[in-house]
This record gives C-alpha cells, structure tokens and sequence, in this order.
C-alpha cells in the first residue's frame, strides 16, 4: 500500500497523555476522540492537519500508558502513517493491532522537516521524501507483524482463524 | 548457556524448552484483566472475533478503578457495560464498587497473581506483578480481547537488563527512590522492548510494597516487565492467598543479559522527578522553593498499607499547610480498612487529609483531584507528563509518601527530616 502526505514534526517521548489526555477516555468513540488528538502537544493540530498527512517524531513515541484510544485518536483524525526513531512498545502493538501504519527509521527522522511531502510504500518501507528527493529505508518487520499487518491487525486476524477451525 | 527469568517464563508458556531473544512466541495466558477505560473498547473488539465465551471465567479480572466511583454519565456507561459482559460471560473475578480497589494493588491482596505466571492487562502499570516473579505487561484493549477469547497472547522475547542494588539504604529512602534513580540513570527510553531485573542484597531486604512500587515503574523506562525472583518474603506474602500450585522461575548463573548495571545506594537521598518525565530527578536535598498547591498520596505505585503507615508517621500530631489539599488514596478496601484499624486514618484527617474510596482518579486527571492551570502537585504517582494530572500548564512533582507528607505540611516540597 502506498500512501502520500505532509509532515508534522515532533520531538522525542511524545507520551500518550499529550496524544489523547485522559480527561476525554470516558468515551472510545474514534470520532471524538480525533477531535482532540494531540491536544496538549499542539492544540491547533486537528485544525491544520489534512487528511493523510503523516507525522514524524524522535525517540520512544507513545509512551506512557496503555490507551488504545491514542492510536485510535491519531488513525480516525485522519493521519496515515506514523514513522519514528522508536515506538514505545505498547503503543506499537496497538497500533500494529488496529492497522495504524508505523515504521522506525533515525535516517528519515533526521532528514525529514516539518512541511516535506512524503510517499511511502508500506511493503516495501521505503519512505521517498518528494520535497527533497531523497529516499530513507524503514525497518523491516518481522514476518509475523507482517502476517498481523496484512491481514488489517489482530482481530482479523483472529476472525480468519476462527473461520478456518469452523 | 542459561536462560534468564523471562525466557524461562515465555518457554514454558509456549511448549518451548528454549529460546532466543527476538523469537516471537505464542503463549498461554494465565490471567487477563482490564480496567473501567480499556474494557469497552476490548468487548467491542471481543464481539467482533465470532466467539461466543470468553477462554476461562476464572482468568479474567475486570476491575472499574479508574473513574469510579462513575465520574459522570459517559463513565457510568463504561462501567455498565463492564459489569453486564462480566454478567453474561460469567466471569468470576469482577470487582465491583465497594469491594474493588487499584488493580494492581487488589489483584495480589485477591491470591491472583502467582510466580511464574503470565498475566496481560489493558493497564501499562500491569508490570507491578514482576514482583512476584510473574511476567505482568500492558498491553492495550484489542490484545485485552484476543487474550480474553483465546487465552494466548503474541510476544516477542525481550532481551534482559539485570540491576543490581547494592548498599544500604538511609531513612526514608523506599522503594519510590530506587526506581526513581533507575529511570533518571537510564530514562524513560533506557529499557525499551527490555525486561528489567531487580536484584542485589538491597531488593532482598525489600518489603513486598516497596517491591512491587519498583516493578510498577518499569514501563517508565519503557520496560516490557520489571522482574524480581521470589523469596521467603514473596512466599510469605503469598500464604493463605494462594494455593501452592505455582512454579517458580529464576534466572540461571549463566544467563546472558543486554546488560548489567549496578548501583551502590548507600548514600542516595529521596528523589523527586520534576515535570515532565519521571526521568527528570534531583536527590531532595537539591530541591529548593517549589511551592505546591496539592500532595497526593495513594495509586498503583504507592497505595499500600506500608505506604500509608509511612505517610501517617510524618503527619502524626502534625497539620498541612493552610494553602495545601492533601489527598490520601488508600489501594483497596482491605488496605483502607486496615489503616483504619491502626488509627492511620485519624492521624491523616487530623492533619487535614481528605481520605478517598480507592480510585486511580486523580493519577491520571480523571477526577477527584483536577489542577488547574498554573498549579504544582507532589504525587506519589507515577507520571508527571504535561497534563497529567489536569490543565496542560499544571505540574506534577513524583515522591515517595514519606517525602509528599513532608511536603503538605511544609507547603513546599521538602526531606521528612524538615518536619520530623
């Protein structure tokens, strides 16, 4: 799958607080919860993103706790793709889970600026950056993600094995 | 070669006799749980598999904690809901208002949590029970329901970072301040992917409090567990809560580790982490005119019975500052209900406490304890993000009970030894 758009840019530790804070978990549904994605990062971020834009961030991104609904958040305000130095290692499963699109990769961190159009193949990780013509390899994932991440995440993924054993 | 804690916890979940760090495995779960914010979002998820019962109605532990007692009408939906899957599933180890507590403080009062297990929860501080041995991690609401439907869960073996605490400590240095003094050495990345082993002379004086405090706070260092290898004191803790049909797993002499780091803490101080990452900590005696408008004292991280002996001991006899809200969250009903007995909570109602039901409430400003702009907390908690605790410009200081207490009578934060 191939996906294109403009980049926010952010730091490192981008915790799941900042992403959706925990003043409006007391709903899960996505739409609302988009509204306030990223509220105490960048409360204009909802207003200025476009639909399929991609964001960039540093280290250890999504850390803290366990709230599906950060992921949730990110995937129904419209972003298509996170890329990362790394991911905190609850928010990676989760959104490999939902079918967040995600990839880790320090070379197109540090090259990519805020403003860059990107496109980027899923299958292959490969990140061309439009703005600078540049290309950045992300990491592979191992092959059973892959299997999760083709199959649109693991409750279709599961679907499909309950199916089979019927 | 050897197997450390973690591999050997992973193989025999998974049919293994070995394995490697980086294998993904498949392995049996002996208990799921979620909470009042996760579970709906898992039963969501759950409904759509095309499975009709959950893997095992005594392996799964729901516990609403987190805006409960229900903050407002959506919370109360979220917790309906919960109470009437648990109705409908059958599932036996629901806890409702009442006689529930913080999860992670009431799963090992309930004899849940056993050595050797592996326990996934919709709850990033699920960690807390590698105190116990047992892998605990978080996980989020979709593996919360494919763990509830087929008792198995994903993971990846994680390479292991052993600790080694050696020393012995002063007063009023706990469990609080060796974690602290972990995440600030190695930060809030510095486990990523990794389990964390506790170990050393001073973890084996520990009480089982200040153990799982420690263990609670792996994932502030992006750890997938924080372990510590059972003793008499786990094994005493555990009598007459559990049936003795668990298997213990320690590391082998000649397990390899990603790395091994040590710490002499004979001379560390009570730490406080300054907003915002519980990476950021100072020793106490570098911490100078931070006034503060509220101390809470309470949560998974400190919540226990030794926690609010601790906190009861610096507020004997004495008040809070005018201008300070002091707030005591007892971990569980059984907890509360102890300290009553011991006249704790007269002491800390004395000394101007507002003394809550157990709820993770304002951990996570949920309710029960909101900041409002431009307001500084001393919490025994365990993240100070911004917003943590409410308004985007409020702080969050983190402590241990003996330091917070000092602090709301001071109105400061300030060492016990100020007002003791």
């Amino acid at each position: 799958m191939k996906l294109t758009g403009d980049v926010w840019k952010y730091g490192d530790d981008i915790d799941t607080d900042v992403i959706i804070p925990a003043r409006y978990l007391n709903t899960s549904d996505p739409e609302e919860l988009a509204g306030h994605c990223l509220e105490d990062l960048d409360s204009e971020f909802t207003e200025k993103m476009n639909q399929g834009d991609i964001i960039v961030a540093g280290d250890n991104f999504g850390c803290g706790s366990s709230r599906e609904h950060a992921p949730l958040a990110i995937k129904a305000a419209g972003v298509s793709c996170i890329i990362a130095n790394s991911f905190a290692r609850i928010f990676y499963r989760n959104a490999i889970n939902i079918g967040l699109p995600i990839m880790e990769s320090k070379e197109a961190v540090n090259s990519i600026t805020e403003g860059d159009r990107l496109s980027v193949d899923l299958d292959q990780g490969l990140i061309k950056n439009l703005t600078r013509a540049e290309e950045y390899q992300a990491k592979p994932f191992p092959e059973f993600m892959q299997e999760l991440i083709a199959s649109g995440g693991l409750i279709n993924y599961l679907k499909k094995q309950v199916s089979n054993n019927d | 070669m050897g197997m450390t804690m973690v591999e050997k916890i992973l193989a025999a979940h998974s049919g293994r006799d070995s394995l490697e760090p980086g294998e993904i495995v498949n392995a049996k779960l002996d208990l799921v749980l979620g909470n009042d914010i996760t579970t709906p979002v898992a039963i969501e998820e759950f409904e759509k598999i095309g499975v009709e019962e959950v893997f095992d109605k005594d392996k799964i532990a729901l516990v609403p904690d987190h805006f409960t007692p229900n903050k407002d009408i959506n919370s109360a939906g979220q917790t309906k809901s919960i109470r009437e899957f648990a109705a409908e599933k059958g599932i036996t180890n629901y806890f409702e208002i009442g006689e529930m507590g913080i999860e992670h403080c009431l799963l090992p009062e309930q004899g849940l949590v056993k050595p050797g297990q592996i326990i996934i929860g919709a709850d990033s501080h699920t960690c807390t029970y590698g105190a116990f041995g047992a892998l605990g991690t978080g996980v989020g609401s979709t593996d919360m329901a494919a763990g509830m439907a087929t008792g198995e869960a994903w993971f990846k073996v994680p390479e292991t970072i052993k600790f080694v605490f050696t020393g012995k400590l002063q007063p009023w240095v706990s469990g609080k301040d060796l974690i602290l003094h972990t995440i600030g050495d190695i930060g809030v990345d510095g486990a990523l992917y990794r389990a964390m082993e506790f170990t050393g002379e001073v973890i084996d004086s520990l009480s089982m409090a200040d153990r799982m405090t420690i263990s609670n706070m792996a994932i502030e260092a992006g750890g997938k567990c924080g372990l510590i290898a059972p003793d008499q004191t786990t094994f005493d803790y555990l009598a007459g809560r559990v049936d003795d049909d668990y298997q213990v797993f320690t590391s082998d002499a000649d397990a390899s580790y990603y790395k091994e780091i040590e710490y002499n803490v004979s001379e560390l101080e009570p730490q406080v982490a300054f907003p915002h990452l519980p990476e950021n900590t100072r020793p106490i005696s570098q911490v100078k005119d931070i006034p503060v408008d509220q101390v809470v004292i309470g949560s998974c991280t400190n919540g226990r019975l030794k926690d609010i002996r601790e906190a009861a001991q610096v507020l004997k006899g004495k008040k809070k500052a005018a201008n300070v809200r002091l707030l005591v969250f007892p971990g569980t009903q059984e907890i509360y209900k102890q300290a009553m007995h011991e006249g704790l909570i007269e002491i800390l109602i004395d000394a101007g406490a507002a003394v809550s039901t157990p709820t993770c409430g304002p951990c996570l400003g949920g309710h029960m304890g909101v900041l409002a702009a431009g307001e500084k907390a001393i919490s025994t908690t365990n993240r100070n993000f911004v917003g943590r605790m409410g308004h985007p410009e409020s702080e969050v200081y983190l402590a241990n009970p003996t330091v917070a207490a000092a602090s709301a009578i001071a109105g400061e934060i300030v060492s016990p030894e100020e007002v003791v």
